[in-house]
């Protein structure tokens, strides 16, 4: 199998609304970006993939329109997953193992702003049983953190801290939207406050992988894929154990998560309870550095927040600040569906 | 690199119509999954990972419906992806689960691509008005008739082509159990009295709105070996995009298009595609694109695509046949006719086509396409693997 | 700098959605006040009842009734309810596992405050009064202190069942078009239409997109096309599009302003529709109010020559 690395990754500075630009103009420097990291054209790449929703915005087809910021012409080799860019990431991986292609331009996008988000994801749930309650997001998550507390897996002042961690650790990265000390506020579904709620906001990342030596040739310090995989769980959130994350295991498992330690993870929780219950799927003990980016509970641009999670331990690789790095990408109420990604630099 | 090769060996589809009143969500693909699964003579414990694709979600208006469907696609525990873009879909998500197999990432993948359109109305979903801009100012009709009649005006084709193009389809179609439109009584006559919508496009010219689901599994040379059925081998694939507009675009042969096929021959080793392959499945939603796609792939010169319509050279029983299941002219439901062309252009390589069976077919081309003419998924299937 | 535009956006639709068998039964079911589960292989009964088991993938269809009282296994204290949510009042939502089922229902449980809730507390169906075959027909739970419910043992058939829901769904959202269309809407209420010349390429898109498609680089440059251009192919309308207000026949025409590098698409007027042409000179005409030209109408000037234009079909 071809080894096959990040070597370059951007977002946006993530922000409550982006109302002055359209999704392209908002996610276009992005892609510049890391274009200009790697030297790159657009026809120097082999393939490209993007995440995004159409739901999110209102608007069907909206990824047509993100294409203008790539420049696809001459024609490019170019597919669109409706997922979390994260998925879409995935999909360039495959196709650079193929070995039809040696290059990937991923992207992925999200404006949370124009609509209600929390509304806007009752659309996921079972159209039957479940949709028609309209049953939000944050809603959906508190009764997963209630089945924790039930548990003794943790309680309210745990999750505080996890928020505060969190927006402290942010103050260090200047995309995050909300940085610093943040009131952990009022009860939103109880027993999750504001403060255990991601922020709501817009943003864009991109990253481009490449295979094997043209890896090196691009980056100094390229983080190689060892593993990755995702794996999904019934949709039925009665039918599931909601205090653990068996496919986040899982797919920890089959990507080789667990063969060494990683010395960082950068987990898709954009819940305080879900990082808690992450932590034990995924076995990180204290002595992980966990979300140094802020994590979604600072940043959190819908369709683009699992893919930046694996940018951000890539470029944690890139800057000789860790060795071995775990990154993982939800999607669905609950953790329904997990993603994760093992990454490694070179020996020091 | 050496790839894995990919073999189709198991394919199923629902019969497809204008509204199913009978099945949820779930029970639409279910009933296509279930029958590629038993055509391949597997069950859902062999499959190692599930792609979907399917057209915008307000057609449904379920968002991100993999999540609901995970447990009716026997996908729980395993690895799941939904691909969208937009027409092409159906092939794109073809394509993107041949790549798990060719790259060993997994040894048995299901793929299947659906719409159930009729719980919403595709015209409300494909026209939903935007603020500020200039509403549309004919349907989806409308968007393409422009194009077409640029094609009509740069070749000097005869009216009548399109109406030919319709007329055979739809003859093809009453040989295939599961196309949509079964029309009995249909003569050339009447696909030429029919009115017309968006001149030079008549409504006998145009595609239905189907609900239906396509599936296939995809497996590698072990899974072929084990298979009850001769598999169809994947020859080459190939997804191309170009932007939506753009000053000097081509809209009557579009250079993805183009650039798509080639891609595609390069890897199956066509040197000329008229002699070499036997039969296409492409993806013509409107008569016109018969002749206008012939010329796009290559299977006639520039300017002469209405010239081997017109001789018959299509014709199920012509020396090129294409769209022998009916087309996307007999059945569109829209994220799934992408992948039913790459389906229908494997039963074909497989001798499985009953009725519709192109006799010794042992190449066959299937083309989806989507957007405004933007982006483009093909593959080239035989029944022989490719050489390694 | 054009204040930013911005305009409600409704996406709404009453979505008609035929449902499967076991569904049916469901569904039918609450309509009658029956709550049914469906027992899978190994023997665990499932509600609400889905059609294909979680587990084994199985179709799955042997139908069991449960009783209408049951216990909350977690739940979530809402005290802002939201639209289209089951009560208008603040309530809990609840995963409540119904008594002879092995899994649980999400809905609503009407309680005076979340001290009034707890995991393991006891509750019961409270049934909507007018009930159509819908997960609403429960209206919501309500704490009981009572004995289980016994089920009477019904089979899952009844007369007249449902073979549909309709689920109304409307989101709503606040659409801004960006800068590059901002501007263009702006030049439009002058009366002007102008597109963006990418640096690269130098090409006028118009209306502009923010960014140029074949480059993939931010357009600015302002330049001012038309008011003239040439139709340089079209399409005759015969069928009214909804919620257009235009007479049929109509002429629906790719049109390529002057100094513009691509067509913008606009109706023709002012000359019988099966005398537009390619090649024919038009000019916009303008209405009060109108936010685009509403038709554009031919100048009198020669008909352009195909290869002036061939290039902007």
């Amino acid at each position: 199998m071809r080894d096959i690395a990040l070597v370059a990754f951007a977002q946006t500075a993530h922000r409550r609304t982006s109302e002055e630009l359209s999704e392209v103009e908002m996610l276009m420097p992005v892609l510049h970006g890391v274009l200009e990291q790697t030297g790159l054209k657009t026809p120097d790449i082999g393939f490209t993939c993007s995440g995004s929703s159409d739901y999110l915005a209102g608007r069907a087809f909206s990824f047509t329109l993100a294409l203008d910021g790539v420049g696809a012409w001459p024609p490019i080799s170019e597919s669109h997953v409706e997922m979390d860019g994260a998925w879409a990431l995935y999909e360039a991986w495959t196709k650079l193992l193929t070995g039809e292609a040696d290059t990937a331009l991923v992207y992925a996008y999200g404006k949370s702003s124009p609509g209600s988000v929390r509304d806007v994801l009752t659309r996921q749930l079972d159209p039957y049983y479940v949709a028609p309650l309209w049953p939000d997001s944050v809603a959906l998550a508190a009764l997963q953190a209630q089945a924790l507390i039930d548990a003794g897996a943790t309680d309210e002042p745990a999750l505080a801290a996890v928020a505060a961690r969190s927006r402290a650790d942010a103050t260090a990265n200047s995309h995050a939207q909300l940085r610093g000390s943040v009131p952990q506020g009022d009860y939103l579904v109880r027993p999750l406050r504001t403060g255990d709620c991601p922020p709501i906001g817009d943003g864009a990342a991109a990253v481009v992988l490449a295979a094997g030596e043209r890896a090196r040739d691009l980056c100094e310090r390229p983080a190689w894929i060892r593993g990755i995989d995702h794996r999904i769980e019934a949709h039925g959130l009665g039918v599931r154990d909601l205090t653990d994350s068996p496919s986040a295991r899982l797919a920890a498992e089959k990507a080789g998560a667990f063969e060494r330690p990683v010395d960082t993870a950068e987990l898709h929780a954009p819940f305080t309870s879900q990082e808690v219950v992450l932590r034990k799927a995924l076995r990180l003990g204290d002595d992980v550095r966990v979300n140094p980016s802020g994590g979604p509970l600072a940043a959190n641009p819908v369709m683009a927040a699992g893919l930046i999670r694996i940018g951000e331990a890539a470029a944690g690789i890139h800057r000789g600040e860790s060795d071995r790095a775990l990154a993982h990408a939800t999607s669905g109420p609950c953790l329904q569906q997990n993603l994760v990604a093992v990454l490694e630099g070179d020996p020091r | 690199m050496s790839k894995e090769p990919v073999a189709v060996v198991g394919i199923g589809q629902t019969k497809h119509v204008a509204a199913r009143r009978d099945v949820s969500i779930a029970g639409l693909v279910r009933e296509a999954a279930g029958r590629a699964l038993d055509d391949a003579g597997l069950t859902w414990a062999d499959i190692d990972a599930v792609v979907i694709g399917k057209a915008p979600d307000f057609f449904e208006g379920v968002m991100m419906p993999e999540l609901y469907l995970a447990d009716a696609l026997g996908a729980v525990g395993k690895p799941m992806l939904r691909v969208h873009t937009a027409g092409s879909v159906g092939g794109s998500t073809a394509l993107v689960a041949a790549n798990l197999v060719a790259a060993r990432v997994h040894g048995t993948v299901l793929t299947l691509a659906f719409e159930k359109q009729s719980e919403s109305n595709a015209m409300w979903g494909l026209s939903l008005p935007i603020p500020f801009q200039q509403p549309l100012l004919a349907g989806a009709g409308g968007f393409f008739a422009p194009h077409v009649r640029a094609y009509m005006r740069r070749t000097g084709a005869p009216d009548a082509v399109g109406s030919l193009v319709a007329y055979k389809d739809r003859r093809n179609a009453l040989k295939n159990p599961y196309a949509h439109l079964h029309e009995h009584d249909i003569t050339l006559e009447k696909v030429q009295a029919s009115p017309m919508l968006w001149d030079p496009i008549r409504y006998s010219e145009t595609c239905p709105s189907s609900d239906g689901a396509c599936a296939m599994v995809l497996t590698d040379r072990a899974g072929a070996a084990r298979a009850p059925r001769p598999p169809a081998w994947m020859l080459g694939g190939a997804m191309r995009s170009e932007p939506t507009l753009f000053a000097g675009k081509d809209f009557v042969s579009p250079q993805a298009g183009k650039d798509c096929a080639a891609d595609v021959y390069r890897q199956a080793g066509i040197a000329d595609p008229r002699r070499d392959i036997d039969a296409v499945e492409m993806y013509v939603p409107f008569s016109w694109y018969e002749p206008m796609w012939l010329e796009n792939l290559g299977f006639a010169e520039e300017g002469e695509g209405w010239k081997l319509t017109e001789s018959g050279v299509t014709e199920l029983d012509g020396d090129l046949p294409v769209n022998m299941s009916g087309g996307v002219l007999s059945t569109n439901p829209i994220g799934a006719s992408g992948m039913i062309r790459f389906a229908e252009a494997a039963l074909q390589v497989r001798g499985q086509a009953g009725e519709h069976q192109v006799e010794g077919a042992r190449r066959v081309l299937g083309h989806a396409y989507g957007g405004g003419s933007q982006f483009f998924s093909m593959w080239l299937v035989g029944s022989e693997p490719p050489d390694s | 700098m054009p204040e930013v535009l911005k305009a409600p956006l409704a996406v709404e639709f009453p979505f008609t959605r035929s449902v499967g068998p076991v569904q049916s039964a469901f569904l039918t079911g609450l309509r009658e006040r029956v709550v049914l589960g469906v027992r899978t292989r190994d023997g665990r009964t499932l509600v609400p009842p889905v059609e294909y088991d979680p587990v084994t993938a199985e179709e799955i269809h042997d139908l069991v009734e449960v009783a209408p009282t049951g216990t909350v296994t977690t739940w979530a204290w809402n005290h802002e309810p939201r639209r289209g949510q089951p009560l208008d009042t603040p309530f809990a939502w609840v995963l409540v596992r119904l008594d002879g089922a092995d899994t649980a229902l999400l809905h609503a449980l009407d309680a005076p405050g979340p001290d009034a809730v707890r995991t393991g507390m006891r509750v019961r169906v409270r049934w909507a009064e007018e009930r159509t075959g819908a997960i609403t027909d429960i209206g919501c739970f309500e704490p009981y202190e009572g004995e289980p419910a016994q089920p009477t043992g019904h089979t899952g058939e009844f007369a007249d069942a449902i073979t549909g829901i309709v689920a109304p769904a409307r989101l709503d959202y606040t659409y801004s078009p960006g800068r590059a269309q901002s501007a263009f809407i702006h030049a439009l209420s002058g009366r002007r239409t102008v597109g963006e010349r990418c640096p690269s390429c130098r090409k006028v898109y118009v209306p502009p997109r923010g960014a140029c498609p074949t480059c993939g680089v931010a357009t600015a440059e302002q330049v001012e096309v038309g008011p003239r251009g040439t139709v340089t192919t079209y399409c005759i309308v015969n069928i009214k599009a909804k919620n257009l207000d235009i007479e049929v026949p109509y002429v629906y025409a790719h049109i390529a302003l002057d100094g513009a590098d691509l067509a913008l698409h606009g109706r023709i007027g002012g000359i019988p529709y099966d005398q537009v042409r390619m090649g024919l000179r038009v000019e916009p005409v303008w209405t009060e109010g109108g936010r685009f030209p509403d038709h554009y109408r031919p100048t009198g000037e020669p008909d352009a020559e195909y290869d002036a234009y061939k290039e902007l079909l």
